[in-house]
């Protein structure tokens, strides 16, 4: 079994949903970047996003836009960040996923961008600004290297567009559960439950939520009706609040993942 | 710079095809979140562009409310100081806010108010699209927000005053280099979040399917009044086109009519800056390759693994680090050529223009007339030479007297 069903094969069986937990690969800089994910893992963490540092990061709120320029500014290239992945593929098997924007891929060529995110160690990529309709190069070549290709649903998407994803998703789909970029929130959406049904309806892969959860609250009501539920700007903020001071951010983060994992468990009656 | 006849092998009305596409070009990168409202969009411009009420409502804000048709005028005196081909200049410069811009921001706030969208948000680089689009908003009744940025925002005081007038919130945006590239990356994100209520009226060839098609059939009139004018004035077609290229949207709109016209060659000019190294140019065709940027695949300068460079130019206006996927795709085919103007060459063409002709063209545009220049001195007496006048420099004076005083 690869490691992305394997994780959700893992959270069913202990009866609770994944916590999937980002961070922009980088921020605030390589060490502390590592040690920030091993902070994540022995949280609990099911699976890691990753975030590639883009420049113009069209999908993201304030929050990642700066985390992305902290880990550009640190110096991350696309080999540092696949340097990254090697070093955290070193201490866990759960599996990891590019968060990441499609330029990044495809600029400097795609096989052999491709056959270095799996290299890494990297089992799928979700690519922000990769619409099913212009994925097809992307599909063959992550094939090719055994990569999962994570699509976002939103609660635009018609039922249309559902089957159009369904057709070419793997691993998981990521549902946004309100519209806009990313960022803390301080609800998450409503509706939700009906979203989940019509996503199941249409695409047989677990489906993740995220977009706006930042509380153990938010991580409760998510893990009732989600297969997975993504925190990421909650996590970012941790590092961004304490910058300059390692052991704080490690801290910080550690006891802001405890908190949120602890929610999983929180849906049993 | 010998120019060769190119004949088309599809129709420049065949494209872009059903999912955006010229050639390997455009398409729709953008996140899920924005792709029912591309396709509502794409949808509801298809059934505008067939609506013959439509075309006329168009039509008649074009004439009454922007000021068309546009003149087509003979530049004597700087064509005497050339001592070569005829230069004419289609007069975008006096449309009604000051450059072409507004036929666009009118067709796509036509069709908003169409759609039933109250909201608009729009960027702007120079100021010249966003004051277009403060402009039609106010006139129709749209609630209007314009990114900016906060770069351009100091260096287009005037445009922002301009807007604001008019009624529209003017946001700076304060990331990365502070310029066009970034405020459309604000509006993005504002567009993703408000995409029920909200059209984005983008400004520019550029972004992801329907806009470059879109954009591009707004401008379209800017050609095809010029073909008919020249036609009445000299009895025949120019020799040659010249435009500016940002995202390459008066280029797009001079050149379209002409496309099938092989005697007809085509000059996009691209802002060359300081000189062709990075960061200092804005020239895409000169140090830029092939890659993925805000809704679409197209030529884009950027360094090895992806990440976008930073761009400088005179004009805020070109200062962009992508362009149009249609000029892409002409340019493949040697059907439009591209080259770029320095800085300092339009600096000195901006004035030698306010004093041969008594017009002061917008900075953009004065890239324009610089390769215009060179290309009638080239052509000899006998040739005409037809360049898009985009914008008036009525935004640069502050500006430009800024640089000639630290020059002095």
């Amino acid at each position: 079994m690869d490691r992305i069903s394997a994780a959700f094969a893992k959270a069913r069986s202990e009866n609770r949903a994944c916590f999937v937990a980002y961070l922009c690969a980088g921020d605030p800089d390589f060490e502390t970047s590592v040690a920030c994910c091993r902070e994540l893992v022995e949280a609990g963490t099911d699976i890691l996003e990753l975030g590639v540092p883009f420049s113009d990061p069209v999908a993201d709120g304030l929050t990642n836009q700066l985390a992305a320029q902290r880990a550009l500014e640190s110096g991350m290239t696309l080999e540092k960040v696949y340097e990254l992945a090697r070093e955290v593929r070193g201490f866990t098997d759960i599996p990891i996923i590019f968060y990441t924007y499609y330029n990044l891929v495809y600029a400097s060529g795609l096989s052999r961008n491709l056959a270095k995110v799996r290299e890494a160690g990297v089992d799928g990529l979700l690519t922000l600004d990769l619409p099913p309709e212009e994925a097809g190069e992307m599909l063959e070549a992550s094939r090719a290297e055994g990569l999962k290709n994570i699509f976002i649903v939103a609660p635009t998407t018609t039922e249309r567009r559902l089957s159009k994803i369904a057709e070419v998703a793997s691993g998981f789909v990521y549902y946004v559960s309100r519209e806009g970029v990313t960022g803390e929130r301080d609800s998450v959406a409503s509706g939700l439950k009906e979203a989940m049904a019509r996503i199941r309806k249409a695409i047989d892969l677990p489906t993740v939520v995220g977009f706006g959860i930042s509380r153990r609250e938010h991580v409760r009501q998510v893990a009732a009706v989600a297969d997975g539920v993504v925190v990421g700007s909650a996590l970012v903020n941790c590092i961004r609040d304490h910058l300059g001071d390692r052991e704080a951010i490690l801290r910080a983060l550690r006891a802001k993942a405890d908190d949120l994992v602890a929610g999983l468990r929180a849906t049993e009656p | 710079m010998a120019t060769t006849r190119v004949t088309l092998e599809h129709s420049p009305e065949s494209l872009p095809d059903a999912q955006g596409h010229f050639g390997p070009y455009g398409g729709v990168y953008v996140p899920e979140t924005l792709m029912t409202a591309l396709e509502e969009l794409e949808e509801a411009y298809e059934a505008a562009r067939r609506d013959e009420a439509f075309q006329n409502e168009f039509a008649h804000y074009l004439r009454e409310f922007a000021g068309r048709p546009t003149e087509l005028y003979f530049a004597e005196r700087l064509t005497e100081h050339c001592g070569g081909a005829k230069i004419y200049f289609k007069r975008e410069d006096l449309l009604h806010t000051g450059a072409h811009k507004i036929n666009n921001a009118l067709g796509q706030a036509l069709l908003a108010r169409r759609m039933g969208k109250r909201r608009v948000i729009a960027e702007t680089g120079a100021g010249q699209h966003g004051v277009a689009t403060a402009a039609v908003c106010a006139r129709f009744g749209l609630e209007c927000t314009i990114y900016m940025g906060a770069v351009d925002m100091e260096r287009q005081a005037l445009n922002v005053f301009r807007m604001r007038l008019m009624g529209a919130e003017v946001r700076g945006v304060e990331a990365g280099q502070k310029t066009l590239k970034e405020a459309i990356n604000e509006a993005m994100r504002d567009w993703v979040t408000n995409v029920r209520t909200t059209h984005y009226i983008l400004g520019t060839v550029y972004g992801a399917h329907p806009y470059p098609m879109m954009v591009r059939d707004f401008h379209r009139v800017i050609g095809r009044e010029a073909r008919a004018q020249i036609l009445e004035r000299e009895g025949r077609l120019p020799d040659e086109l010249v435009a500016c290229v940002g995202g390459g949207s008066n280029a797009m709109g001079l050149f379209f009519e002409f496309l099938p016209d092989a005697d007809v060659a085509m000059w996009g000019v691209e802002a060359g800056g300081r000189g062709i190294a990075p960061g200092e140019h804005a020239a895409r065709f000169e140090g830029g390759r092939l890659g993925v940027l805000q809704g679409c695949k197209t030529y884009l300068l950027q360094n090895e693994d992806g990440q976008i460079e930073l761009t400088h130019s005179v004009s805020a206006g070109l200062d962009y680090a992508a362009v149009g996927p249609e000029h892409t795709y002409y340019r493949d085919l040697g059907r439009i050529q591209f080259t770029y103007a320095t800085d300092d060459e339009v600096l000195e063409a901006f004035q030698l223009c306010s004093r041969l002709e008594g017009i002061i063209p917008a900075l953009e545009s004065t890239h324009a007339i610089v390769h215009g220049i060179k290309r009638a001195r080239a052509l000899g007496r006998d040739g005409i030479v037809l360049v898009n006048l985009s914008g008036r420099g009525d935004k640069d004076v502050q500006q430009v007297a800024r640089l000639l005083g630290e020059k002095a």
